[in-house]
C-alpha cells in the first residue's frame, strides 16, 4: 500500500515541495521524511481518505519544522522562507494537490547537464529510486552515481537552472530532451529491466496526463507500450525469440490495445513525427499477419523526419518482405553500419534468403554483439549455417531478422 | 535578484586573423556588447593580449615563484570574457548562445560567479 502511493505519488510530493522549498535536496528529504511517517502511522491508525495530499502536507509541516530548528542565528533568512510557505500552502482537497512534475521534469532533464546525469536525477527526483537502484541497473558503482547526482544537483543550484517549464519558444527542443530520457531509461537498463520499463512508461504516462497536446508524447507512451507489450513473448528459456516466432497468446494484450489505440488517435490528430511513426511501426507489427508494405511506407517517413543509417537498416528488412532478400542485401551493402552487430545479423540473414553462405556475417555480428541473449541467438544461428554450410542442406531458415527502430533493432 | 555569469571565450593560440575576417566580427561584438549594456545584462567584457604575454606567480615557502607564459599547457586559451547578470540560467545561456554565433566557431563557457 504505502510501496504504491511511494511510486505513485513520490515525484509529486517532490515537485510541490520543491516549489515550495526552493531546493531540491530541502525537498527530498522532507518528503522521504513524511513516507517514514506514513510507514510508521499507516498501519496502525489506516491510511488518511487522501494519501498525496497527506504526504505533501506532512512533507511542508517537517520541513518547516525543521528550518525553525536550525533557524537559530539566521532569523530572518527562516523567516522569509516560511512566510514563502504560507503563501504556498497547498490545499489539503485531493483534487486539489497542485501538480509541479513538468517543471520537475524539465529541470532534471535540463540540456546543460550531462544526458547520465539528467537519467540519474529523472529516476531518483521523480520516480523516487534510491541511489543504489539507479547505479545497479546502469551497472556503475553506487558512490559513483551518488558523487554523479549531487554534482548534477550543485549545478542546478549555483548555475541556477530554473525550475519552470520552458517558453513556447524553447519547448520543442526541450520536449525532445525530456522524451529521449524517458525512452533512454525504457530502453538501456541492464539490471532489473521489467522495473526500469515500468518505470519509463509510468512517466510516459505522466507527460502525457500533463502535456495532453503533444503528439510525440502520446506516440512515445504508445511506442513504449507496444515494444513491452511483447515483453514476456521475447524470452523464452533466456533465449530471445524472433516476433515471427512468437507465442502470440503471451503478448500483453492490455497494452498492445491501449498502443494501438493512441497509434490512431496521434493517426487523426495528423502531426506526425519520430515517436508516433516508431509507434505506428509497432502497431503494424501487433496486427499479424505483418502488413509489410505498410512497414516500408512509415520506415520511409521515419527516413524523412530522422535520416540515419540505423533508420535505413530497419528499413532494407522491410523490403526484403516486400521485394525480396537481394533487392534488400543491396541496399544494406550500401550502408556504412560496420560496427553495429545487427548490419551484419541483418546481412546473414538476407545472405542466407538468398542461398549464400551466412557464416562470415554471423562471425561479425557476435564478435560485435554485447547483450547476452542477442550473442546466443547469433551463436545458435552460426551453428546451425556450418552444419547447413556442411550438409549442403537445400533448406532455407525461416529466421527474420526483423527489427525494430530504436533500441528495439532485436528483432523481438 | 540576478546571478552573475563569466561567458570565457576560448581561442587557439597564434596568429590574431586578418582584420578583413577579424573587423567584422569586432563589429558584431561591440553591437552585441552594446545590446547587453541597454537589456542591463552586462557587468563587464574585457579581451586578452595573447597567453604567451602572461606571467604566472606561485607562493611556496615565502617566496613567490614566478614562470613565463600561461598556467595551463594546451594550444586554446582564454581570449576574453564577458561578466553578465540573468535571472537564471536559461537567460545567461541565451545570452552565451548569442555570444558563440558572433565569434564562431570559437567556444563559450557559461560559469556561475560566487561572489
Amino acid at each position: 500500500m504505502i510501496e504504491e502511493i511511494f511510486r505513485a505519488e513520490y515525484g509529486r510530493a517532490v515537485s510541490v515541495l520543491t516549489r515550495v522549498l526552493g531546493d531540491l535536496d530541502l525537498a527530498e528529504e522532507a518528503v522521504q521524511d513524511a513516507f517514514t511517517t506514513a510507514a510508521e502511522q499507516w498501519p496502525v491508525k489506516g491510511a488518511p481518505p487522501a494519501p498525496a495530499g497527506w504526504i505533501i502536507t506532512t512533507a511542508r509541516n517537517r520541513a518547516i519544522d525543521k528550518l525553525r530548528r536550525e533557524s537559530k542565528g539566521q532569523e530572518k533568512h527562516a523567516q522569509a522562507v516560511l512566510l514563502h510557505m504560507l503563501q504556498h500552502q497547498p490545499d489539503e482537497e485531493v483534487g486539489d494537490v497542485p501538480d509541479e512534475r513538468l517543471r520537475l521534469i524539465f529541470t532534471c532533464c535540463h540540456p546543460s547537464l550531462a544526458l547520465q546525469a539528467q537519467v540519474a536525477l529523472t529516476l531518483k527526483l521523480l520516480g523516487g529510486l534510491s541511489t543504489g537502484e539507479i547505479a545497479r541497473a546502469f551497472l556503475v558503482p553506487e558512490p559513483t552515481m551518488a558523487q554523479r547526482i549531487v554534482r548534477a544537483k550543485g549545478k542546478i543550484r549555483a548555475a541556477r537552472i530554473p525550475y519552470r517549464v520552458p517558453r513556447d519558444a524553447d519547448l520543442p527542443e526541450r520536449l525532445k530532451a525530456v522524451l529521449a530520457v524517458v525512452y533512454l531509461i525504457f530502453n538501456e537498463g541492464y539490471f532489473d529491466k521489467e522495473a526500469l520499463e515500468a518505470e519509463a512508461i509510468r512517466l510516459g504516462r505522466v507527460l502525457a496526463q500533463l502535456m495532453p497536446d503533444e503528439p510525440e508524447v502520446w506516440g512515445l507512451l504508445a511506442l513504449m507500450l507496444l515494444v513491452a507489450s511483447r515483453r514476456e513473448a521475447r524470452l523464452r528459456n533466456g533465449e530471445l525469440v524472433l516476433l515471427d516466432d512468437q507465442d502470440r497468446t503471451r503478448w500483453n494484450a492490455g497494452q498492445v490495445a491501449e498502443g494501438q489505440d493512441i497509434v490512431r488517435r496521434c493517426l487523426r490528430w495528423n502531426r506526425p513525427g519520430p515517436y508516433q511513426i516508431q509507434a505506428a511501426i509497432n502497431a503494424v507489427h501487433s496486427d499479424p499477419p505483418t502488413d509489410w508494405h505498410q512497414v516500408v511506407a512509415l520506415y520511409d517517413q521515419l527516413l524523412a523526419h530522422t535520416p540515419s543509417p540505423v533508420v535505413a537498416l530497419h528499413r532494407a528488412v522491410a523490403i526484403a518482405e516486400t521485394e525480396g532478400p537481394r533487392t534488400a542485401l543491396r541496399q544494406v551493402d550500401a550502408l556504412d553500419l560496420d560496427r553495429y552487430h545487427l548490419f551484419h545479423a541483418v546481412r546473414a540473414d538476407l545472405l542466407q534468403r538468398s542461398g549464400e553462405d551466412p557464416t562470415a556475417a554471423l562471425e561479425a555480428a557476435l564478435e560485435r554483439a554485447e547483450h547476452p541473449a542477442e550473442r546466443d541467438l547469433l551463436r545458435k544461428r552460426l551453428s546451425l549455417a556450418t552444419a547447413d554450410q556442411q550438409d549442403h542442406a537445400d533448406q532455407h531458415e525461416q529466421d527474420h531478422q526483423d527489427p525494430q527502430p530504436g533500441g528495439h533493432a532485436t528483432g523481438v | 535578484m540576478t546571478q552573475k555569469y563569466l561567458l570565457s571565450i576560448y581561442q587557439p593560440d597564434g596568429e590574431a586573423p586578418p582584420p578583413e575576417v577579424l573587423d567584422p566580427i569586432m563589429a558584431n561584438l561591440t553591437a552585441l556588447n552594446e545590446e547587453m549594456q541597454a537589456k542591463g545584462a552586462w557587468v563587464f567584457a574585457v579581451g586578452l593580449h595573447p597567453p604567451s604575454t602572461a606571467t604566472v606567480l606561485k607562493a611556496k615557502d615565502d617566496d613567490v615563484l614566478m614562470t613565463d607564459g600561461p598556467f595551463t599547457e594546451g594550444k586554446e586559451h582564454i581570449g576574453g570574457f564577458t561578466v553578465i547578470q540573468a535571472e537564471d540560467l536559461d537567460e545567461a545561456l541565451e545570452w552565451g548562445r548569442r555570444l558563440a554565433t558572433v565569434l564562431s566557431p570559437l567556444p563559450v563557457e557559461v560559469r556561475p560567479i560566487v561572489f
